[in-house]
Parts: structure tokens; C-alpha cells; sequence
């Protein structure tokens, strides 16, 4: 007796889970909001790619043309594939002192693999991930590219 | 062909109104039976009928088989939320089409020590065998190839006869996981055929006759799956799952299975070869749908409740093809959905299903619809 309930209860348990299962595939069936494939090329103007997208390492700089890079050297040490090379310069400030600054924060994007750790390890987040995805140029010259802007300076109040 | 035609109606005009025939291909068959009879004598009438029965399958085939790839994948996609085929032709309705022409230009690679013969006749037998079911499906009044006595019989009969292409195409191939695929998909057959016919004999038991119009005709006052109750939604359920086994379809394509057999019994096919058993499988699930449909949903019957009259005339005027046409994509929907729902089962899983569970479950329930059908506690 105890084995036919048991039996029974199988086949009743298993069908709820199949059920259960199909409950899933079939609600997105019916809501196609649930989509998550983009008709890239075609709706390229209007594509806003998420916030944890690792486009390309950049150096975001505020409407004064200031970074907060204090050229440490701490993304060059951390990067596994020597994509970033830091150029820094002693530059001296108005009450006299002689103080480190970036020339040149050069990144090899065509050696990056987007592991983060530059953008991770940095002391004073200088560094971020922008949602840009075409990399695609003609000459591999482009990819070298230098992430503080020409006559850029860091932010006041970074150390 | 069509035997009871043959008692013609001379007149050499269609009987009733063209818009009519939509409701009833009966008046539009004879006409066509009787201006061939009128035109040359009874040998070639029958041979010139075979021929356009023919071509209208064909033609019928092919569409319902492109349609079914399409709607396959556009399916599956949206279960994955995904879009599906979306870049030829407006919601990429051309893709199937696009699919067919690169196979038909593929080339036919010839296998070394192949068994060169049963190589090729393989597909054809698969093929021919989802041909000879379609013939005696009822699509719609009047609209029906040929009406056998055992009609359900007979379409279950000859769907199965597909294995023996499966096997023959696993054997000749050559090749170790072609072979595999063959011997699972004859294991998978020998046990699902039972449950298919039980669950099949359910409802015949009801009905009281195996001809598939005398099954439609008695499901007037209301399909099978309501006037059985619970029996017959056991036995749709049933039917269900063990046709989907029986086409190596669904979570039952253990025959083809891609992780561990490549592709299965037609690994070695390209080109049209291989196209036929993709067409023959999706085929083969257009009849078993449109079996289910016919049995336990009433085929070409509109939607009747027994006594409510005005309910049912209404009903009445969408035509009979469309309502079949319905059922049929209903059927195909509820497979293609636990298709892309459930994972590929085991051999032994697929086998314990079978015999510990849908056959014994199949058993009693025969025994269930007996005694109620001898009670008349049926609707």
C-alpha cells in the first residue's frame, strides 16, 4: 500500500515540477518585453549598453579639464599585460613645492582584457570603464591611446 | 478514391454557391469527380485524381514543413528570450525558404565504405512514410484523401514505418554514433508505440469505430477530451508525450542527441538528403498534432456545446479547415513548448518513464474509460 502512495506522489511531485518548468518558458513566451537581443546594427543610434559594461578604460575628466590621476603608477604595476604605461612629470606648484604629475597615461587598448584591476586597484578612482564597443579601426596606431586630455590637470583637492 | 463519389452527380456546374465550399468540400470533390468522369473513362479518372491528390500533398507537405521550421524557431527564441529569425523578409519569414535553397545546392557527400544502396534509399523511406500517413487525414468536411475503416490505425501503422529509415540510415552510414542513434531511436519506438495506440484506443473505445470521419462525426455535440473527462485528458496527455518520443522530438531526441552522438543517425547526410529527415521530422509532428487533433480535440468539428443551439451555430461559420488548421498549431505549440523546456532524458530515464509509468497509468486508464463508457456516465 505504502508503495502505490509512494508511487502515485512521484508521479504527482514530478508533474508539478515539469509544470513549474513550463509556467517559466511559457511566461516569456507571452511577454515579448522579456527580449534581451538587440537588432544591433539598425537601432545603433538609440542602443544604451548597461552600466557594468566593460567598454574601454577611460579617464573621466569634470568640465574644467581636471582628472583625479596623481600618477602613482599603481595601474602599470597591477596591469598583468602591461597595457598602461604611466609618463609622469615633476611639475611645481604655486607655493614653491616640487610635486609628481601624468604627462602622458598611455593605454595599448589592443592589449587590454578588460580584467579591471587598473580600474579596481585605483587609490583615487581615476580610472573607469566607458560603454563604448566599437574598437574596430584600420591601423593598429589608433588603438595607443592616451587617456588624459591635452592640457588637462588633476583635481584639486586629490592627493 | 473516393468510392462514394463515384455514385455521381452528373451535372456538370458546382451544386451550391462557390463561398459555400469552404463549409463543405463534398459538392466541389464531385464536381471535379464528375467532369473527369464526363471527360475521359473511369481508368484515367482514377489515375488523373491520384495525380492531383498528389500534387496538392506536395505541395501541402512542403509548406507546412517550411512554416513549422520557421515557427519552431521563432518559438524557441522567444521561450529564450531571444528575437528569432528577424533579418530575411519582414520577421524573417523568408529564412526557411533561404535554408532550403542552401540545401538543395549543398553537395551530396558520398560516403567511403558506406552501404551505398540503403544510404540513399534511407531518407526516401522516411520521407515516404509521413506521406502515406498525411493521406488519410481528415483536413476538413469533404476535404479527405482517403477514408479507411481503420483509419487511426492505419496513420499509426505507417507514421511508424519512419524508424525503419532511421535505422536503415544509422546502419549504412558507417559510423559509430550514426549507428547509436539508430539503435536508441528503435528502442525509443518499440516501447513508445504502445502507449501511443493505448492511449489511442481510449478514445476509439468511446467513439466505438477506428474510422477517422465516424471520430470526427461523433465529437458533434462535444470533443472527446470534454465528453471523457478525466480518461481522455489522461490519455492527451499521454499521447503527448509518447508521440513527441515517437517523432525523436522534444526532450525525447535521444536518436540525435548533439552533445554526445554529433547528430545522430544522419550525422554522415548533407544537402537534400539531409533536409528530408529534417522536413520528415517535422512532418511527423504535424501528424501526430493533427492525430491528437483529430481524436481527443474533434479534428475539423467546430467548438459545440451539446445543447446551446445558438452557441453552436455561431461556431458553425468559422469554416471547418480553419478550426482543424487551429487544433493542429495548438498541438504543435504545447510540444514545441516542453520541447524547449525540459533537458534530454537518459536512455534508462526514457525507458523507466515508458514502462513505469505511462504504461501501467495507460493500462488502468483504458480500463477506467471502459467501465464508464459501459456505464454511460460519458457525456
Amino acid at each position: 500500500m505504502r508503495s502505490i502512495i509512494n508511487y502515485l506522489k512521484e508521479i504527482i511531485l514530478g508533474v508539478w515540477s515539469l509544470l513549474k518548468g513550463m509556467k517559466v518558458t511559457g511566461s516569456y513566451f507571452f511577454r515579448p518585453s522579456t527580449i534581451v537581443t538587440q537588432k544591433y546594427p539598425s537601432n545603433r543610434k538609440d542602443l544604451v549598453m548597461f552600466e557594468r559594461f566593460k567598454g574601454e578604460v577611460v579617464m573621466p575628466h569634470n568640465e574644467k579639464n581636471e582628472h583625479k590621476c596623481t600618477g602613482c603608477g599603481i595601474c602599470e604595476l597591477n596591469c598583468p599585460n602591461g597595457t598602461i604605461e604611466v609618463i609622469s612629470k615633476t611639475i611645481i606648484t604655486e607655493d614653491g613645492k616640487k610635486k609628481r604629475a601624468i604627462d602622458k597615461h598611455i593605454y595599448r587598448l589592443g592589449m587590454c582584457t578588460f580584467c579591471a584591476l587598473c580600474v579596481k586597484t585605483c587609490p583615487s578612482n581615476a580610472l573607469a570603464f566607458s560603454q563604448k564597443f566599437e574598437h574596430a579601426v584600420f591601423n593598429r596606431a589608433h588603438l595607443i591611446k592616451t587617456l588624459n586630455k591635452p592640457g588637462s590637470q588633476l583635481m584639486k583637492g586629490v592627493e | 478514391m473516393l468510392p462514394e463519389i463515384v455514385a455521381l452527380n452528373t451535372s456538370s456546374s458546382l451544386s451550391v454557391p462557390w463561398w459555400k465550399v469552404v463549409y463543405d468540400f463534398l459538392p466541389l470533390t464531385q464536381w471535379i469527380d464528375s467532369s473527369l468522369h464526363n471527360a475521359m473513362s473511369p481508368f484515367w479518372t482514377t489515375v488523373t485524381e491520384m495525380l492531383i491528390i498528389g500534387v496538392l500533398i506536395l505541395l501541402f507537405y512542403a509548406l507546412v514543413g517550411l512554416f513549422l521550421v520557421y515557427a519552431e524557431r521563432k518559438v524557441c527564441a522567444f521561450m529564450q528570450n531571444r528575437l528569432g529569425p528577424n533579418r530575411v523578409g519582414p520577421f524573417g519569414i523568408f529564412q526557411t525558404i533561404a535554408d532550403l535553397f542552401k540545401l538543395l545546392f549543398k553537395e551530396l557527400v558520398p560516403i567511403k565504405n558506406a552501404d551505398g544502396f540503403l544510404f540513399n534509399l534511407a531518407p526516401f523511406i522516411v520521407i515516404i512514410a509521413s506521406f502515406m500517413a498525411i493521406a488519410a487525414i481528415p483536413f476538413a468536411k469533404g476535404l479527405h484523401a482517403i477514408d479507411l475503416n481503420i483509419g487511426v490505425l492505419y496513420v499509426i501503422a505507417v507514421s511508424a514505418m519512419g524508424v525503419i529509415g532511421v535505422l536503415l540510415a544509422g546502419w549504412s552510414s558507417n559510423n559509430k554514433y550514426s549507428l547509436i542513434g539508430a539503435m536508441r531511436s528503435g528502442a525509443q519506438i518499440v516501447s513508445y508505440e504502445l502507449s501511443v495506440g493505448l492511449a489511442i484506443i481510449t478514445i476509439v473505445i468511446m467513439a466505438g469505430s477506428m474510422q477517422l470521419s465516424v471520430i470526427v462525426e461523433a465529437q458533434r455535440d462535444g470533443w472527446f477530451i470534454f465528453k471523457g473527462h478525466i480518461p481522455a485528458f489522461i490519455a492527451f496527455i499521454i499521447f503527448l508525450i509518447s508521440s513527441t518520443a515517437e517523432t525523436n522530438r522534444g526532450p525525447f531526441d535521444l536518436a540525435e542527441a548533439e552533445s554526445e552522438l554529433t547528430a545522430g543517425y544522419h550525422t554522415e547526410y548533407s544537402g537534400i538528403k539531409f533536409a528530408f529527415f529534417f522536413l520528415a521530422e517535422y512532418i511527423n509532428m504535424f501528424i501526430v498534432a493533427s492525430i491528437a487533433a483529430t481524436v481527443f480535440l474533434g479534428g475539423w468539428m467546430p467548438f459545440h456545446v451539446g445543447p446551446w443551439e445558438g452557441f453552436n451555430h455561431i461556431m458553425d461559420f468559422i469554416p471547418p479547415f480553419i478550426w482543424y488548421i487551429g487544433k493542429t498549431f495548438f498541438v504543435i505549440f504545447l510540444m514545441m513548448w516542453f520541447k524547449w523546456t525540459f533537458p534530454r532524458l537518459r536512455i534508462d530515464q526514457l525507458l523507466t518513464l515508458e514502462w513505469k509509468y505511462l504504461l501501467p497509468i495507460n493500462l488502468v486508464n483504458v480500463l477506467i474509460m471502459a467501465f464508464i463508457v459501459l456505464m454511460g456516465w460519458h457525456f
